[in-house]
Formats: C-alpha cells, sequence, structure tokens
C-alpha cells in the first residue's frame, strides 16, 4: 500500500505563478522518502496541499487510500507535520504546545499528558514543559514541533526542513530519533532538506522537484549510481611532477600549494586515481569529498533541467 | 461516534486554549474593561447623572448600568475573537488546527466560546462593580442570561469575521473603533431613543446595538424602548447571518489557505 499518492496535481497562484505543473508521485508505506529541490521548486507547496494548509487548483491527493479531497478528516488524522517556520504560540508553555495539538486529534486529556510526557522525555524538552515556547532555543523549538507533529501518532510524518539552524549534536539525534520511528514504529516519513548528506543518510527514496515537475524519481543507491563524476580534495606531502591541469581521465585543479581537487569521471575507480597520482610523483596524506554524491548529482539535474526549460520555473512560489 | 467523541475532545480543547490566553493576560483583558465602566459610571451616572435624575421614569444610575455592562459585553466579545484568531494567523499557529482532524464549526464553536467566557466575565465584573453606585437585580433573570449570552455570541461571530479577514493589526482595530463603538455608544446605553426626534428615533432603530442593549435593560429593569421579542428577534437573525458567514469562509478557506 502507497503512504502516499498524488496524481496530475498542479497549484497556480492567484498571482499567476505555477507552483505545480501536473506532478505524480507514489511514496510507500514505510518509506524514509526525500523531496529534494531548490528554493521555489514547489515542495513546500505540495506538502501543504496534502496537509490541507493549502487548496489544490487541481489533481488528487489519496493517503493510505483515503481521498484527500472527500475523506480530510480521516487523512489529516494520519499525517503529522513539521513545517519549515516555527508555527506555535511563542507564549503557550512546551507542554501545553504539545497537548493543545493532542486534543485537537481526539486524544483526552490524561491520555495526552502521559504521551506528551514521553515524547518530550524522548526529545530532551521535559525539563522546559512549564517553558513559554518563546524562551527556547532553535534547536528546542525544532524539537517541540517534532514532538507536536508525533503527539498523535501519525501513519504519515512530513518533515519540511526539520534540521535547518539545528546544531551538529542535535541534528544527530534528531536522525537517530527519525530512524527509530521510521524503523520501530513503521512511520512513513516524507523529508524535505536543504543538507542531502541528510537524505542520503536517511533516506531510501527520492524524489527531485524542480519549478514545479519531479525531474527525478527513484531509489537513492540507483540515482547516485547516476552520478557522472565525484570530486575529490587531496591534501599533498609532495605535488606532481608534472604542471598539467590534467592526469589521465582526471581532471586537477590547484586550491592552494598543498591542496588540490580532482574529478572522478564515472567508470574510474579510487585505485585508478591513486596510481595515477602515485605516478605522477604526489604522495596523498588526505582526502575527502568536495561534496556528497546526492549534492553533486542534485546540482547536475537541477541544472539540466533549468538549462531544458530556460526559466520555466515556479520561483519564489514555495 | 468516535468521530463526535473526538470532535467533543478537540472542542473542549479549543476552549480551554482560548480561556487560558485571555486569563493569562487578565490585566490586558479583565482590568480595563473594568476601569471603563467605573469611569462611566463615575462620570455619567454619579456627576451628570444626580442632574438628569430620571431617564422614562427610571433613576439615571440604574438606567445606565444596563447599556455600560453590554458595552462591556460587547466589545470584549468581539476583540477577544478577532485578535485571538488574528494572532493564530499572524504567527501562523492556526495551522495546528488546520492540518488536524477538527471540522470548521468546531472551530467556530471554540473560538466563539472562548468570546463569550470573556464577554461574560467582564459583564458580570461590571455588574459587581456597578452594586457600589446602585443596587438593582434582574427583574427577569432569564431574560437577562439569555440576551447577554446570545448578544456576547454575536459579536463574537462579528469578531471571528474580522480576524478571518484581517491582515495587518489595523485591519482588528478598525471595525470595533469606527463601527462597533458608534453603533453602541448611539445605542441606547446613556439615553433612551424615544426622547430623539422622529427622523433620528427612525434612524437608531436601525442599529442592531440599540436592540441589544434594550432588551437586557428589559431583563433588568422590565424597561425598554421595544418589545422584548423585537431585542430577541433581531439578536437570532444576526448571529444565524454571522454564523453562516464564518462557516462559509472557513469552508472556503478565506484568510486561512491560499
Amino acid at each position: 500500500m502507497n503512504a502516499l499518492s498524488i496524481r496530475q496535481l498542479t497549484k497556480t497562484y492567484d498571482n499567476s505563478v505555477h507552483a505545480l505543473r501536473g506532478i505524480d508521485l507514489d511514496v510507500a508505506s514505510g518509506d524514509f522518502f526525500a523531496l529534494l529541490g531548490p528554493n521555489g521548486a514547489g515542495k513546500s507547496t505540495a506538502i501543504g496541499i496534502i496537509c490541507s494548509l493549502l487548496n489544490p487548483t487541481s489533481g488528487e491527493v489519496t493517503v493510505f487510500d483515503h481521498k484527500l479531497a472527500t475523506e480530510r478528516e480521516v487523512v489529516k488524522s494520519m499525517i503529522g507535520l513539521v513545517p519549515q517556520e516555527f508555527n506555535f504560540n511563542v507564549f503557550e508553555t512546551v507542554l501545553n504546545v504539545v497537548t493543545n495539538v493532542a486534543g485537537y486529534n481526539g486524544i483526552g486529556w490524561s491520555e495526552a499528558n502521559k504521551r506528551a510526557e514521553y515524547i518530550l522525555k524522548r526529545l530532551d524538552l521535559w525539563e522546559k514543559k512549564d517553558t513559554p515556547g518563546r524562551q527556547l532555543s532553535g534547536g528546542m523549538k525544532r524539537r517541540l514541533m517534532i514532538a507536536r507533529a508525533l503527539i498523535h501518532q501519525p501513519k504519515l510524518l512530513i518533515l519540511d526542513e526539520p534540521t535547518a539552524g539545528v546544531d551538529i549534536e542535535i541534528r544527530r539525534s534528531m536522525w537517530e530519533y527519525l530512524t527509530e520511528i521510521n524503523e520501530q514504529d513503521g512511520t512513513t516519513i516524507i523529508l524535505t532538506t536543504h543538507y542531502l548528506e541528510e537524505a542520503e543518510a536517511l533516506c531510501r527514496n527520492v524524489a527531485i522537484i524542480d519549478g514545479g515537475e519531479i525531474i527525478e524519481n527513484g531509489r537513492v543507491a540507483e540515482l547516485l549510481s547516476r552520478a557522472t563524476m565525484e570530486t575529490y580534495v587531496l591534501d599533498m606531502l609532495s605535488k606532481p611532477t608534472s604542471t598539467s591541469s590534467q592526469l589521465g581521465p582526471f581532471a586537477l585543479r590547484y586550491r592552494d600549494d598543498d591542496t588540490i581537487e580532482v574529478d572522478v569521471p564515472q567508470g574510474h575507480t579510487l585505485n585508478e586515481l591513486l596510481s595515477s597520482l602515485s605516478e605522477a610523483g604526489v604522495r596523498v596524506s588526505s582526502m575527502r569529498n568536495k561534496s556528497n554524491r546526492l549534492e553533486q548529482l542534485f546540482l547536475q539535474l537541477v541544472d539540466r533541467d533549468s538549462k531544458d526549460s530556460l526559466g520555466g520555473s515556479a520561483s519564489n512560489a514555495s | 461516534m468516535k468521530h463526535l467523541l473526538n470532535e467533543r475532545v478537540a472542542f473542549q480543547t479549543l476552549v480551554r486554549k482560548e480561556i487560558r490566553r485571555f486569563m493569562r493576560i487578565w490585566v490586558q483583558t479583565l482590568v480595563p474593561p473594568v476601569i471603563n465602566a467605573l469611569l462611566y459610571l463615575l462620570i455619567f451616572g454619579g456627576l451628570i447623572g444626580t442632574r438628569i435624575r430620571e431617564m422614562d421614569g427610571i433613576p439615571y444610575m440604574d438606567f445606565i448600568v444596563p447599556g455600560i455592562i453590554m458595552m462591556g459585553v460587547i466589545t470584549n466579545s468581539y476583540g477577544n475573537v478577532s485578535s485571538s484568531f488574528f494572532g493564530a494567523k499572524m504567527q501562523k499557529y492556526i495551522e495546528e488546527l488546520l492540518v488536524s482532524p477538527v471540522s470548521n464549526i468546531t472551530i467556530v464553536a471554540g473560538f466563539i466560546i472562548g468570546g463569550v467566557a470573556r464577554g461574560l466575565a467582564v459583564g458580570l465584573l461590571v455588574a459587581l462593580v456597578s452594586l457600589l453606585f446602585t443596587q438593582i437585580s434582574p427583574v427577569h433573570p432569564i431574560i437577562t442570561v439569555l440576551v447577554m449570552v446570545l448578544t456576547s455570541i454575536t459579536f463574537s461571530l462579528a469578531g471571528l469575521i474580522n480576524g478571518i479577514f484581517a491582515e495587518k493589526f489595523d485591519d482588528i482595530s478598525i471595525v470595533p473603533n469606527f463601527i462597533l463603538a458608534p453603533l453602541t455608544y448611539l445605542g441606547g446605553i446613556f439615553y433612551s431613543v424615544s426622547l430623539l426626534p422622529p427622523l433620528w428615533e427612525m434612524i437608531s432603530r436601525l442599529n442592531p446595538v440599540l436592540y441589544m442593549i434594550n432588551g437586557f435593560r428589559y431583563g433588568i429593569l422590565g424597561a425598554s424602548d421595544m418589545p422584548i421579542w423585537q431585542s430577541f428577534a433581531v439578536i437570532t437573525f444576526f448571529i444565524f447571518m454571522l454564523g453562516f458567514i464564518a462557516m462559509r469562509l472557513l469552508n472556503r478557506g478565506v484568510g486561512t489557505k491560499q
């Protein structure tokens, strides 16, 4: 069963911006799915429609076989949303923010408090339960929004850039928690993020949206295998004997006297690169990816798409 | 059945949140209207009233007390819902409700009961303060309570519609200042419309607030410028009309969805 099915979904805003141009998307039940795209691609618009915050212009959304258009209340009860912007009442206490949403979902007072205690403890917020939202740090606010989205135990959790502005330690702990609820509770998760290493680390499937259209959709591993090139940064103990910017199939660029960037085209291995470097007299002390593979693929795809469509994107719509 | 139970819990949650909101800031929400009323009673009732003595055969202080109570009920019911709904839109936590399986009728009812709670709280406080100036008790207690509650519902609905349309803070102050206040002051708080020249009396009778204040005055003093059924008819008409408009706006996502 699909957790989410979208068919020919379009959205045209009052200012005539076409934010979505007939997208089709399926997310399997239990999946950890990434929805990627540049700013203004249509990600937040799509999420807004799925979560009933926006009205679609046309098309159909189905959540666990329930149509949004005709079974809106059922669909809403199955979805938890962590939006991009902080959208809780900053004058309410942490506990009230969470229990209010529990109440809106029909969860009685005592059960709501039990669930709130469990989830706030799990997200390290229990000690702040009586603190008004405005007094929380950015990371705590993000965690509060996750707690609020999970209080009614949704089958589908949608996170719109949940780790933006969060420090590395908290981000990692949020990754762990999201992986846990995906693997142990079977909660389907849809994630949009600008941290592509986050999508690569967490998600099994990915769709890339640009200009209001899905331009790629498939397994993360499958998409990564299509990356045409990877760039590595190498710290050198000795420089190449030649000053050429090409070393066989590998293009070299100097960052500084001791550091070079090397492009490794698809079909060539790191062993080949290291052999070529060794033959050229280079001794490598350390090596790392310039950016992660998904990021490179993403940039290739988005760049290709923008060249194809020559600016026909839905900028500033989402 | 489960759906109805869920709606009941959602309604209770929304009402509790709304009451907590105005109680948390009671210095801003409950104290100023009581001070206002106190000043009106002092100046109009205590000072000017001693010169006027009677209005329609009723001591002037007694005559103005029902209107001053209703003024508090009207402005606070309206202000509570318009500012609460607009605040929820501004801070975007209205989305908590929009993404939850709460029906629009429950959302409307929750905000309205919040407005009624504040309106009645202010009305009760002003009534207690008025006891410092005069000793009156309702002649028709049921009518008194009914008119107060129904009027509070009417203006809570009007405040909700204002909150739905409002896009900036100015939008929730324009209606109270430029429409609600004149209608209230010209609604017979301080005078009987029977004293006006025929043309102005006819114009005054187009003001719905007149029927509400007079209905309440009838409940407390047993005297009114019009039959009590007219008051109930006008209030009921406005409740249905404003309720219909509020539901239609929410169903269409006006002010809440694009």
